[in-house]
């Protein structure tokens, strides 16, 4: 079973992380520019209207 | 885990991928990013209105990630050209760091994103310029007149001067005579520009059998036309004073520029036809750069210090 795994040398287990580290960082930043972006449109009170 | 082992396989031998961030930030062309990001930031904030500084900052970024779209998808279609000029040879797709249909999904992605963004956020108008831009630059461009016509870079140009027109109508949520104006000083820049890096580039070029106008036209008609589009962008940089758009700030910066692009032209014009070291070109090259970011800094800072006495007066 040891022969059906993917062992990944060092070079490309670093670049899987750089890879993931941007991924988080972009999605992180996604969500905080729409976060800010819906606040700085409709205010706090979007949150007040009735459901 | 099962994934992995699937993959293994069904391709025996397949690749891992050791692109690092770093790769497809490349993709992006940062240094077009960078003019691109230039030009649209002058636009937005040379127009005649107050924005959210947030919204600001959000239109920008997503122009600056709609170029970057539009440059991996430039770089995934000629990834085959890219690989014979040592200008390009070492760019993440040919140098195998990157697969091309990964760079295509890369490119796509950005692309829609930074549309979406643009519209939800700020507004349709400057959403549908920059859908088009990216789309003229990756279809009309790359794909198209790249390879067919030596006017490929006169046409293309377009695609390179929208971004302050966006900035604009992220801002205005319209279009007007002066930011047309900021597109036109880019659209006549771009011949005499990219020609000069053509005249002493011809040789890489016509290896990749991409008809740039020295390879198709020969060099004493592309020194030419070079002479001739300097004369007239030296004269359109103008035209935001003399029609009254900016102050005499940005008028004397670009009457000054623009004698210079000239006489860097007539340089070209009149240099000795055997020069191999080709001092003129690289010259006008490197002049032509700073003219741009200098026209654009000085249409910024005259914008500003308006502002600035208007405030200051009312």
């Amino acid at each position: 079973m040891g022969d059906d795994f993917v062992t990944l040398t060092e070079s490309q287990k670093r670049a899987r992380r750089s890879r993931s580290v941007a991924i988080a960082l972009a999605l992180f930043a996604m969500v905080i520019i729409f976060y800010a972006a819906t606040i700085a449109k409709f205010g706090h009170g979007f949150l007040d209207r009735a459901m | 885990m099962a994934i992995a082992r699937k993959n293994a396989l069904d391709h025996p031998g397949l690749p891992v991928s050791e692109a690092t961030a770093a790769d497809y930030f490349a993709l992006l062309k940062p240094r077009v990013m960078s003019l691109v990001v230039f030009t649209a930031f002058v636009g937005l904030v040379a127009a005649p209105v107050t924005i959210n500084p947030l919204m600001a900052i959000i239109a920008i970024a997503a122009i600056a990630i709609g170029a970057g779209a539009a440059g991996a998808l430039n770089m995934w279609y000629d990834a085959d050209i890219d690989i014979l000029m040592a200008r390009t040879a070492s760019r993440p797709i040919p140098q195998g760091r990157i697969e091309p249909r990964q760079a295509l999904a890369f490119g796509l992605v950005l692309a829609v994103l930074s549309v979406l963004t643009l519209g939800v956020l700020v507004n349709w108008l400057s959403a549908a310029m920059l859908a088009f831009t990216i789309f003229f630059y990756a279809v009309i461009y790359t794909m198209w007149l790249k390879r067919l016509t030596p006017q490929n870079i006169v046409i293309g140009g377009a695609a390179g001067a929208f971004p302050p027109m966006i900035g604009w109508a992220a801002a205005m949520g319209s279009i007007s005579v002066e930011s047309f104006l900021l597109f036109l000083i880019i659209f006549l820049w771009t011949p005499p520009h990219f020609w000069a890096l053509a005249l002493y580039k011809s040789g890489e070029y016509g290896r990749a059998g991409i008809p740039m106008m020295p390879n198709v036209a020969g060099p004493a008609s592309t020194r030419r036309q070079i002479f001739t589009y300097a004369l007239i962008v030296a004269l359109v940089g103008v035209l935001p004073f003399a029609l009254g758009y900016v102050g005499e700030l940005y008028g004397a910066a670009a009457a000054v520029l623009g004698t210079g692009f000239v006489i860097a032209s007539a340089s070209v014009l009149a240099a000795p036809r055997d020069d191999p070291s080709m001092k003129a070109e690289k010259s006008l090259f490197g002049f032509s750069i700073l003219y741009l970011f200098g026209i654009f800094a000085a249409y910024l800072a005259d914008a500003v210090l308006q502002r600035a006495i208007v405030a200051i007066g009312g």
